[in-house]
């Protein structure tokens, strides 16, 4: 299971990626891992404010669907469109394949290193 | 008494044995005994067939079966292709469940992909689910389709289905959402509401042909909806589409319709047809089943169902409806129906209607006290006055094995399907002038 | 297999309707459609051929044995669809004046003498057209009872854990939000979760018993006497009725309000998905508040001040209440709880010959069904719930239900229902016997069923990916 370095995480196996005063979030490897294939995913609107924990996008696979919770607060700057088209996208390379990008981030306490997160998916299983 | 019980006495015993236990009872352990019952329950003894059957026979006699059906108003006396029932009282169709496994049910989800094509064709719209319980179900699901975190007002045109737009009502209740009655005016819903839609508006809900029969200006409802950036929908009459403009041509967003009058028995109310279509864009939000096309592991085409993570049993609470089965035999006798009569039987049926009813109105407009109510265009049902006490008419017309129009107050609400010719309806004004003594 | 519009020919058609005997006369142009549905043109010989194919590669009660737990694929009596074809009901309009459908009305207060009888309720509508649908009647009964009474901070649902989706799904189309509770190690409902769950927003609790694992809650009186000592109602998902009908009466068991499955628990066919009944059976506390059929009401029983409303047109599936009524006047008093008591014994029948192979999710005394749990299995042999369930498509048999209920993994829930003889129960037992064999012998070959069915394995991740849900004409 990939969990690379330069990312933090969130107990919900969301990754968060900062970028300046942004950040991408998309799911982690073995949330994609555990899901399966997906088959679609529905993505929230531009401009949506968010707490931590906040469900803002929810991935379909065939016989499941899940919610993706928000890692940290902030508002939705942009959302990946490529992802309507191409769920697999996500299967593919969770890391490269971000679902929103937010801005006036806030609540980031709860986010964890990558060793952090490595300890954590240890514990889980 | 009647069983459908295999296993004989003898093999009962052994088979308690065989699970270490003595009796039937025995199996019942965690009941608590202050509610296990000592004897049966208080109903009759059971009967053989024969028996059960004659009394079932003699209930159905005490009802009256008219020869001649003049009434419509969501339930409608349309001629049944031989072949209908004979295809769907195959066992197969009858008695398999949802076709869950697609390995060994390619042929009911074939009939379902087909169905879904054939409504598509019907009504000129893009997508269609399995089929739900009835028209007016899916209206109501088709209202809840709409519904968004910034709009959720529906309005409802008046002139619809008084059915129709009491269980609308009743789905907006139970989720809270705000249900508002397009007036009317000379049978046809008053456009003025429509034209200062507030920003929350989900939807607008119209019948065409409306519950009078009338054609309502639809394409111009679907366009002042969507001026207002809400969705359309449009209560339909299948029959009609045989030859009348359909949702999918005046841009409706969700069309929905009562699929009885497809080789659907009157059957007391039921078990009937809802059909569900719509546009593209909305197919993620329909409610229960889809089946769609695929291949197996060979290459070979398949049918599954497919996109379900939209349902209850995967999205549970989250999922926007809880409809879990379709009315897939209803759904086939629909398909068989359209497919008996082609393109051609269905514009011929349509026509029939379309004629029949206005020859009648014609002839019934001239007797004294029977002008129609309203003055626009028609389908297949119109309103008229009626000179007597409409159910003192009611009843004469019955003697003569005449259903008359449904009583509407003091009017009366006419239909005339194919079965009618014109010596028929030469007939029925007949009786109408004996009755009312003209 | 050919699509019946491959099968169309342009200018084919049968001949059904008379020639027009009127005057002419054509629709607007306005009014009227512009492009012609691509209905098939087809002779008749080619439409029944087509369909007798397609239930070729259909697959009823009548093929063979179909323990999907849950269902209750009991067989469908044939006497039932004479009855429900006789013109007497079959060409009723449903708006006839009263005088005119005496026979009609017989048959749904017969029907609901006696399901009240063997539900033990006081009360109950027809209108509901499916199980799903009486669930959210109850529920409406529920949200209305409590209004009634000012009580407008019971918004919640306790469900169980193990429950149906269709539950909290209903719940949510009421307005109220749902509560989980746990299972407990049994399966049951655990007590503890259940009282610290319980207050004053609580409008009811929504139960299946004998529940999803096919289990009877020893507790269930202790359960529905604490949801009405906090002032909840207690709902009854009949789901699993043919289990105990004739034995013991939800009423009994402290239930306010249920819902039955005509087409489960009372023989009528499932036809592909539906139509079934749902008719709603309450106590007296509710009677007032059941559904009603707008129009209908004027004809019948004149207006209902207090009814929730209507949730479909008129008065329900009326000839699914015809066939079983039938079927109850069959078996009568003697006949109900023999054939639960049947169902019941054939369940643990099977589960008894089954269960040194396939480890049972809980080993105890079954109702009607029992759920195996393959987790063990698949992490010795990396053969799953869904493997065995396609090996036995190539054993003629219909799998068990597969991942269901959600409490237990890799399950296969089974339900071989009343009708089925002591062979067919034996027979599935060997089959799943030498399943288990080659779980350990040959593990590869079961990812490889099934073999002899018209299709293999479909791509379902393709069909939700590109979604193809109506034929494409060629241009």
């Amino acid at each position: 299971m990939k969990v690379p370095n330069d990312l933090l995480y969130y107990k919900s196996h969301e990754w968060v990626k900062m970028e300046g005063d942004t950040a991408l979030v998309g799911i982690t490897d073995y949330a994609q891992n555990e899901l399966g294939d997906l088959v679609y995913i529905n993505l929230p609107n531009v401009g949506d404010e968010l707490s931590r924990d906040d469900a803002f996008a929810d991935v379909e696979s065939v016989k499941a669907v899940s919610d993706v919770l928000s890692p940290l607060a902030g508002r939705v700057s942009e959302v990946n469109e490529e992802l309507i088209d191409a769920p697999e996208l996500i299967n593919k390379n969770a890391y490269t394949a971000w679902i929103i990008r937010l801005k006036d981030l806030g609540d980031m306490d709860e986010l964890m290193s990558a060793q952090e997160y490595e300890e954590f998916l240890k514990k889980e299983a | 008494m009647g069983s459908y019980l295999p296993s004989t006495a003898g093999e009962r015993q052994e088979m308690l044995k065989t699970i270490g236990l003595e009796h039937l009872q025995d199996l019942y352990r965690d009941v608590p005994g202050s509610v296990l019952l000592a004897d049966s329950v208080d109903i009759p003894e059971g009967q053989p067939e024969m028996v059960v059957r004659s009394k079932m026979e003699a209930m159905a006699a005490r009802n009256t079966v008219f020869p001649t059906v003049l009434r419509g108003a969501g339930s409608y006396d349309h001629y049944i292709p031989a072949i209908v029932s004979t295809v769907t009282s195959k066992e197969e169709f009858l008695t398999t469940y949802t076709p869950y496994q697609a390995e060994i049910s390619q042929g009911v989800l074939q009939s379902i992909f087909e169905y879904q094509t054939l409504m598509c064709e019907l009504t000129g719209m893009d997508v269609s689910n399995a089929s739900i319980y009835d028209g007016a179900s899916a209206a109501a699901e088709a209202v809840m389709m709409t519904q968004t975190r910034e709009r959720s007002k529906v309005y409802v045109a008046s002139t619809a289905h008084p059915e129709v737009i009491q269980t609308i009502k009743t789905y907006c209740w139970g989720r809270g959402i705000a249900f508002v009655e397009i007036p009317q005016k000379d049978g046809l819903l008053d456009r003025h509401t429509l034209e200062t839609l507030p920003a929350d508006t989900a939807c607008v809900y119209i019948q065409q042909p409306n519950f009078y029969g009338l054609f309502e200006d639809a394409q111009q409802v679907a366009m002042l909806a969507h001026q207002a950036g809400a969705k359309a929908v449009m209560g339909f009459y299948p029959i009609s589409l045989g030859i009348c403009k359909t949702p999918g041509e005046m841009d409706f967003d969700i069309a929905v319709g009562e699929g009885q009058s497809l080789g659907i028995p009157m059957s007391w109310g039921g078990p009937y047809l809802g059909i569900m279509t719509a546009k593209k864009d909305m197919m993620r939000m329909l409610p229960g089943r889809i089946a769609g096309e695929t291949v197996d592991n060979e290459g070979r085409r398949a049918f599954v169902l497919t996109l379900q993570a939209r349902e209850q049993h995967i999205r549970r609470e989250k999922a926007s409806s809880n409809v879990c089965t379709n009315q897939a035999l209803c759904a086939m006798t629909a398909a068989v129906y359209l497919a008996a009569m082609g393109p051609q039987g269905l514009r011929e049926v349509a026509q029939l209607c379309y004629e029949g009813a206005h020859y009648f109105g014609d002839e019934l407009s001239k007797l004294k006290g029977f002008e129609r109510v309203h003055q626009t265009e028609f389908f297949n049902e119109f309103m008229s006055c009626c000179p007597m006490d409409v159910h003192a008419f009611e009843a004469e017309m019955a003697k003569h094995g005449i259903l008359c129009g449904l009583t509407v107050d003091d009017k009366l609400l006419w239909c005339v399907t194919e079965k009618m010719d014109k010596a028929a309806i030469d007939g029925v004004i007949a009786v109408i002038r004996e009755v009312c003594g003209q | 297999m050919k699509l019946i519009f491959e099968r169309s020919v342009s200018g084919r058609r049968t001949h059904l309707t008379p020639k027009s005997t009127f005057p002419s006369k054509e629709l607007p142009q306005a009014l009227a459609r512009a492009k012609q549905p691509k209905l098939p043109e087809m002779s008749e010989v080619a439409i029944s051929r087509h369909y007798t194919q397609l239930a070729k590669q259909t697959f009823g009660v009548n093929n063979g044995f179909y323990p999907l737990g849950s269902c209750t694929m009991k067989y469908n009596p044939r006497v039932n669809e004479a009855v429900a074809a006789l013109p007497g009901f079959a060409r009723m309009h449903p708006l006839q004046p009263k005088a005119t459908v005496s026979g009609c009305r017989e048959v749904l207060d017969t029907a609901r003498a006696h399901l009240c009888e063997i539900t033990g309720m006081d009360d109950m509508t027809f209108q509901p057209a499916a199980g799903a649908h009486g669930e959210y009647v109850g529920l409406l009964l529920m949200k209305q009872y409590h209004q009634s009474r000012g009580d407008h901070k019971r918004t919640r649902v306790l469900i169980p854990d193990s429950a149906h989706g269709t539950n909290p799904a209903s719940a949510s189309m009421v307005g109220f939000t749902v509560t989980h509770i746990p299972s407990d190690v049994e399966g049951c409902v655990d007590l503890k979760a259940l009282k610290a769950a319980l207050d004053d927003t609580v409008a009811g609790l929504m139960l299946t018993n004998p529940n999803t694992v096919g289990i009877f809650d020893p507790n269930i009186l202790d359960i529905t006497r604490l949801v009405h000592d906090a002032g909840g109602l207690n709902y009854y998902d009949g789901a699993n009725l043919n289990a105990i009908m004739g034995w013991v009466r939800p009423g009994d068991m402290g239930f306010d309000v249920i819902h039955l499955n005509l087409h489960k628990t009372f023989s009528t066919p499932h036809g592909g998905g539906g139509p079934g009944a749902g008719p709603v059976g309450c106590k007296k506390l509710l009677s007032g508040f059941l559904p009603m059929s707008h129009m209908g009401s004027r004809i019948w029983e004149g207006e209902k001040p207090d009814s929730v409303g209507q949730v479909r047109a008129f008065y329900g599936n009326f000839l699914v209440v015809v066939r079983a009524l039938t079927y109850i006047l069959t078996l009568g008093k003697e006949g109900i709880p023999q054939a639960s008591g049947m169902a019941v014994l054939n369940a643990n029948y099977l589960m008894h010959k089954v269960k040194d192979a396939f480890p049972l999710a809980y080993d105890r005394i079954c109702m009607h069904e029992f759920v195996l749990t393959l987790e063990s299995v698949r992490k010795e042999t990396g053969v799953s719930a869904l493997d065995v369930a396609k090996c036995l498509l190539d054993y003629g048999m219909h799998p068990p239900t597969m991942y269901f209920p959600l409490v237990v993994k890799e399950a296969l829930m089974v339900e071989p229902t009343e009708t089925e003889n002591r062979e067919t129960l034996d027979e599935a037992a060997e089959v799943l016997l030498a399943i288990r064999e080659m779980t350990k012998t040959r593990p590869e070959k079961l990812h490889l069923c099934p073999n002899t069915t018209p299709i293999g394995r479909p791509d379902e991740v393709g069909a939700a990916r590109n979604p193809r849900v109506r034929y494409q004409f060629p241009d």
